[in-house]
């Protein structure tokens, strides 16, 4: 350890493991994981946003489960919370559909219209 | 590096452990992996949640909902419903004192749970229950070694004394003496040699705080020494630790290795030329070895015995050399207050104490377990709010502040406000932050006498009024629960305890008679009772008690 640089250069690193700790806003993405949502595959969904949100080392996203949102039709659904905006709400999202949700809305901020089902 | 979705945290303090925290832990992980989210959720086994006495207890992750009291078959449930389905379950999350509310408290009163976290304010434990102590990635993910690195490349030693010195810190191991003066004594002294130890003896009955912060944040106490090292321009460092504390013992023991290979211990850190090293030893199993003089001669191999001060330790200490004795609570404070700044710590709790205090709650309280509070917090408040007061519907007594060395406040002093100033005024002392909360259905004579007890059977025996004046004093509580006590005695007791407070040669016999002197003070008709030959609480068995007696 030669200088604060140094330290800084580690803590940017160790962060990302602790920072879903932390108490602030954080871009919250929630998926519906009610049984339906699972025999419709929102356990794959999950899993690709997780690959995604690692592929892209993302910080301040969090990714929750939540119990059946009532749309089981539209199951995968998927809702995305920036913080100062509108939630929105994705039905049926394939593992495909939700990495470009990750890359488009997430990372970009450009909502994917035509997918979306809903808006809080 | 991974990033995970959720962190299950698994308290690993000691009561937790205790309790099967372990097997706890283990049953996450394996369902986790039943259930194919090994690399979705990652368990962590980490420092004191708080709520001791409510564990094991586990803290989840975005969402910070807090489990208690788990049994194996809890696991499955909530790796379930919560970690799977993303259902919390309700049934098993903590509720302030769950034993207790169950026979009392009006329904509808749902935020008191919260209340516990809520009147809090974590300095000291601010890694506490959050990072897991064996990493010291995620301290310095937060933070952590940010204030050695800015002491080291920014400040002069002189500048980080100053620092603590107008934070008013004071020291945490129950003498209240301000850390920065303390500090300026050593650094001021010429010598080739200077050492900082770390006084993690910890043998006051009730209180484990150290011990809680030592396993949940060792990497807090190394900062805050090597910080103390380079102010007083010391380069070595001795952490005390007590036998028993073998938990303790490793992980500090693991911390150290961890900094050294990071070159935040050992040669030239932060490329400022200062060299800090950090060595353990493992306490000899008296309570006298928490002095600090007797602490510096076993230190030295030889029996635990206090010196004759002056010479003060900051000036000839260890091996004759200067040597700053700090408790470890107090070293926690340290990085903190070089970050944050000493106007920010002198924001926290009262102008002249100001900070924050851990205390360890026990005795008759709903609540037990480790709390920190801002100085100046009443009595009331940590019993009736944080505490969630007496269980069993019984009415409070006293409490007992500073341990067994302290003092005993009764109903009266509840809106006492809790500071080193204040308590000392009061007869009390905060001492190193042990609550024993006792109920109306004990005796005062009878509590007195345990005390005595103990000061009996750890008094070194180096001096004569408190190798004597001692078991004279159990002697006299003993006639009054025997109902043979006369009133000469109650005389003989006071002066007996006054000459101790002012001739014994260290806290432990001048400290000894505390609790008796506060006790004959605010209880004063409950042992005249006695002198009459009743007990009104029915504990001391050959007494009437007052309803048969009239
Ligand atoms: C009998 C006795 C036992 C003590 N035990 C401890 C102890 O276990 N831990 C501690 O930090 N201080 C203990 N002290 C206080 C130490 O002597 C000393 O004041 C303290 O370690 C200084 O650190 P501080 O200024 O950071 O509080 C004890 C004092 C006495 C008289
Ligand atoms: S006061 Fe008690 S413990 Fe302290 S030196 Fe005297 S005999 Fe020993
Ligand atoms: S040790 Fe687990 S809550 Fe304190």
């Amino acid at each position: 350890m030669k200088s604060l640089a140094d330290l800084e250069k580690i803590r940017e690193e160790a962060r990302r493991m602790t920072e879903l700790r932390e108490e602030k806003e954080q871009t919250k993405v929630i998926i519906g994981m009610g049984t339906c949502g699972i025999a419709a595959g929102a356990r794959e969904t999950m899993k690709a946003i997780l690959e995604e949100i690692n592929k892209r080392n993302l910080t301040g996203v969090t990714l929750t489960p939540t119990g059946c949102l009532g749309l089981c039709e539209q199951e995968p659904i998927v809702e995305v919370d920036i913080p100062g905006q509108p939630r929105i709400i994705y039905g049926k999202v394939t593992p495909e559909k939700a990495r470009q949700i990750v890359a488009k809305h997430i990372v970009n901020n450009n909502i994917i219209g035509e997918w979306v089902i809903g808006r809080k | 590096m991974a990033i995970y979705r959720s962190h299950v945290l698994v308290c690993g303090g000691t009561p937790c452990l205790l309790k099967g925290a372990r097997t706890i832990r283990d049953l996450f992980q394996q369902e986790i992996d039943r259930y194919q989210m090994t690399d979705e959720i990652r368990v962590v086994e980490t420092g004191c949640l708080g709520p001791c006495d409510e564990g094991p207890v586990v803290i989840i992750y975005p969402e910070g909902v807090m489990y208690s009291r788990l049994q194996p078959a809890d696991v499955p449930k909530i790796v379930e419903n919560h970690l799977y389905k993303g259902r919390v379950v309700e049934e098993l999350i903590y509720k302030e004192g769950k034993a207790g509310r169950e026979q009392s408290g009006p329904p509808g009163v749902t935020l008191e749970g919260e209340k516990y976290l809520d009147r809090q304010k974590r300095v000291v434990l601010r890694n506490c229950g959050r990072i897991n102590p064996d990493s010291i990635e995620e301290y310095i993910a937060n933070h952590g070694y940010k204030a050695l690195g800015k002491a080291l490349t920014e400040l002069r030693p002189e500048e980080v004394v100053q620092m603590v010195i107008d934070s008013k810190l004071q020291g945490r191991g129950g003498a209240g003496f301000p850390t920065g003066l303390k500090w300026s004594f050593t650094a001021k002294t010429q010598a080739d040699r200077k050492y900082i130890v770390c006084n993690a003896d910890e043998g006051e009955p009730g209180t484990f705080k150290d011990r809680l912060i030592m396993e949940g944040d060792p990497h807090s106490i190394i900062e805050g020494m090597a910080i103390a090292g380079y102010a007083v321009g010391a380069e070595e460092g001795i952490i005390y630790i007590r036998g028993e504390y073998q938990l303790s013992i490793e992980r500090m023991a693991r911390a150290i290795r961890q900094a050294n290979q990071y070159g935040l211990l050992g040669k030239d850190i932060f490329g400022s030329g200062f060299n800090f090293q950090i060595q353990i030893r493992s306490g000899a199993g008296a309570y006298i070895c928490g002095e600090e003089t007797a602490l510096l001669e076993s230190l030295e191999g030889n029996r635990g015995e206090p010196r004759v001060k002056p010479p003060y330790p900051g000036v000839a200490g260890l091996w004759g050399k200067p040597t700053v004795v700090n408790n470890v609570e107090t070293l926690a404070n340290i990085a903190p207050i070089i970050l944050n700044g000493p106007a920010w710590f002198r924001s926290i709790g009262t102008e002249s104490c100001p900070g924050t205090k851990v205390f360890t709650m026990l005795g008759d309280i709903n609540n037990q377990g480790l709390i920190e509070v801002p100085m100046g917090i009443t009595l009331r408040e940590i019993v009736y709010e944080i505490g969630g007061g007496i269980p069993g519907g019984k009415g409070f007594k006293m409490a007992q502040t500073g341990g067994t060395s302290g003092g005993c406040l009764p109903m009266e002093y509840l809106d006492l406000p809790m500071d080193y100033d204040t308590l000392a005024k009061a007869g009390s002392a905060l001492g190193s932050g042990a609550m024993l909360i006792i109920d109306d259905t004990h005796c005062i004579v009878d509590v007195l006498k345990n005390f005595m007890r103990f000061f009996c059977h750890e008094s070194c025996g180096k001096c004569t009024p408190c190798r004597e004046g001692n078991p004279r004093l159990y002697e006299i509580l003993t006639a009054l629960s025997a109902g043979t006590a006369t009133q000469a005695q109650i005389q003989l007791m006071k002066d007996l305890a006054r000459t101790m407070q002012l001739t014994a040669l260290c806290g432990l016999g001048q400290s000894a008679p505390n609790s008796l002197m506060t006790c004959l003070r605010f209880y004063a008709d409950e042992i005249a009772e006695h002198l009459n030959g009743e007990c009104p609480t029915g504990v001391c068995k050959s007494l009437a008690t007052k309803s048969e007696a009239v």
